[in-house]
């Protein structure tokens, strides 16, 4: 039970939930960008929904089957192909052993999850099998797939083909992408001002987008209140003494430009940061492409809260739409 | 100090004991981070302890942001009748100051530098009043450090020097920071000494660096087979100034998997440190090398 890399696409990783608990060490969470993709791909093959899948960012990979599988592919619009014949996303297929699944070019969103019935059977490192580059943590040899990989699949023939998550429970970012923030952590350390020109202006995903972070550009630089530096900060006013960053945290180094991080971040460092993006936004930041138009929206906690909850009654119809 | 709360999102609450560093804002905060594990609050998912501040991760599903921020509030007045003394080890760190490695970087870089006509060391030295690298180098490892935070990348360790404020060593990061730092640089930025447990970016002045592994994912190396990552905050570190011969030597050792570094147990009591900083210091020294 295996599939052999004929061509890994751009970047391809082994990604399941992810790998809690050694945050304090410097060990990132990593796990899929959009966990809702990879949840939804896995369920549609009979997998459980953290079952370890494929991650593919803007370019698909070529997979030659060792033996007959279920897969689904979710997140970008990025089509699938079985030996050349179309398959329909957030769609189960049947692949054949010695068939070749490859894809189109991406049409919209960044990412594709590709779920196989079995799960992918990598070791896991810590508790996952998460891809985790710079650690040399998880997937295959702690790296992205090269061609030519071996990767091996768990048991199980995979649920039926056709089963499908209806159109209206996917789920992709709008445009202009909107991401809500909860202003805190070290917002007091800026200008009224600019706290609002950060909410006002229009930013525009940069070209340093990956999975340790997402950097925007196009607004107006921050300004910070005047104050003396604390001691072992730094000298520059967006430094602070090193500290811990939340998943989802924003930080704009020098004030100039927002970056915020994602699942394979730095654990903590000496940037302030003004607030973090909800939990409820976090999968969508996985699927912009650069140069998407973003606004950031300020939301409070009974807010950030409400979007959590409707984020999970989509999962619990989507479980039930496949159950 | 004054503690203050915040909402890191809707998963995290931040907690800073003080915004600028010392040993009372870290005993404080390595205080509520063990108070917050022992005390099992359902829906903790990660307790991340920095070196001024720390981190909660919890899932609102299973608690209540506002009830997550009045349970670590409470722990708070346990925290600070907390003892601040800690049973640690103390470990000699080898270290090649002025290696060709990271000179090789540091030149690649120049022009994100401070100073971009010298080198990291002569710019420390000069704004730190020493007359010389080598005066500094002298400066950087003849007290011993605190590893106050464990973080950044897997298993980097962030190091505070024990020795009174005035006569603590501080330097910018540089102006922007580099794409490659070679694997186990000493670097420093603000008043932290640090290791880098892999290569990659990073931001701070480089010195130097270590033969000794401190992250083995494959955990073969001959003291990381227990666990992968090496630091822990609370260990203490002391530099051993080493040249090439000894360098090359040590990484051959940590190589073939038969280094075994110079480590001792010891206690470390922050109002005894703070009443004689260099009495205590002797004392561990004596830990470290045998009377």
């Amino acid at each position: 039970m295996a599939f052999k890399v004929v061509n890994p696409g751009l970047l391809s990783t082994v990604q399941d939930l992810g790998r809690p608990g050694y945050f304090h060490l410097g060990i990132p969470i990593s796990g899929a960008m959009d966990r809702f993709a990879l949840r939804a791909a896995n369920l549609m093959v009979g997998n459980d929904e953290g079952a370890a899948a494929l991650e593919c960012v803007f370019l698909g990979p070529q997979l030659e089957f060792e033996s007959d599988a279920t897969v689904a592919v979710t997140g970008a619009d990025m089509p699938a192909r079985v030996d050349g014949e179309e398959k329909p996303g957030w769609t189960a297929f049947k692949v054949r052993a010695g068939q070749l699944l490859t894809f189109d070019y991406l049409k919209a969103g960044a990412r594709i999850y590709i779920a196989i019935s079995g799960g992918i059977a990598t070791p896991p490192a810590l508790g996952s099998r998460s891809t985790y580059p710079i650690g040399a943590l998880g997937g295959v040899e702690g790296r992205p797939l090269a061609v030519g990989d071996i990767v091996p699949l768990g048991e199980g023939g995979g649920a039926a083909e056709g089963r499908s998550v209806p159109e209206a429970l996917r789920r992709m970012p709008g445009a202009p992408a909107e991401l809500r923030v909860l202003p805190g952590l070290y917002w007091r350390l800026i200008t009224e001002q600019s706290g609002q020109n950060f909410f006002d202006d229009e930013w525009k995903v940069a070209p340093e987008a990956d999975r340790m972070g997402y950097r925007f550009r196009g607004g107006r630089p921050i300004e910070f209140e005047a104050r003396e530096q604390p001691f072992g900060a730094g000298s520059d006013p967006s430094n602070i003494v090193d500290g811990c960053y939340p998943y989802g945290s924003i930080q704009v180094p020098g004030g100039t430009e927002p970056i915020v991080l994602h699942r394979d971040a730095v654990s903590g460092g000496g940037y302030f940061t003004l607030g973090a993006v909800i939990s409820a936004d976090m999968d969508f930041i996985g699927q912009l492409q650069p140069h998407t138009a973003t606004r950031f929206v300020r939301v409070d906690m009974a807010a950030a809260l409400e979007a959590r909850k409707e984020r999970r009654l989509l999962l619990e119809k989507v479980r039930a739409a496949l159950s | 100090m004054k503690t203050r709360y915040t909402f890191g999102g809707d998963e995290h609450i931040f907690v800073e004991m003080d915004e600028e560093m010392s040993l009372d804002a870290f005993f404080k905060s390595l205080s509520m981070t063990n108070a917050v594990r022992a005390a099992q609050i359902d829906g903790v998912t990660e307790v991340c302890p920095a070196n001024a501040s720390f981190q909660v991760k919890f899932d609102p599903d299973r608690i209540k942001p506002d009830d997550m921020l009045a349970e670590l509030k409470a722990l708070e007045a346990v925290a600070e009748k907390a003892e601040k003394r800690l049973n640690t080890r103390i470990i000699e760190i080898p270290v090649f100051y002025q290696d060709p490695w990271t000179h090789e970087t540091l030149m690649r870089f120049r022009e994100r530098h401070q100073d971009p006509e010298g080198t990291d060391l002569d710019y420390a030295a000069r704004i730190n009043g020493y007359d010389s690298a080598a005066d500094f180098i002298t400066a950087h490892h003849s007290s011993p450090w605190f590893v106050s935070m464990v973080g950044f990348v897997a298993g980097l360790p962030f190091l505070y020097q024990l020795v009174e404020r005035e006569r603590q060593l501080e330097v910018p990061k540089y102006l922007r920071p580099r794409t490659d730092t070679p694997k186990q640089t000493v670097g420093y930025g603000g008043c932290f000494s640090c290791i880098y447990s892999v290569r990659g970016a990073g931001g701070y002045q480089m010195f130097g660096i270590t033969p000794m592994t401190i992250y083995d994912p494959a955990q073969t190396t001959s003291y990381l087979r227990d666990f992968m990552v090496f630091f822990s905050p609370g260990d203490i570190v002391k530099w051993k100034p080493i040249d090439r011969t000894e360098y090359d030597a040590t990484l051959a050792d940590v190589e073939a998997n038969r280094y075994e570094p110079l480590i001792k147990e010891v206690a470390f009591d922050l109002t005894a440190f703070n009443a004689d900083i260099d009495g205590y210091n002797a004392k561990l020294m004596e830990a470290l090398h045998g009377v």
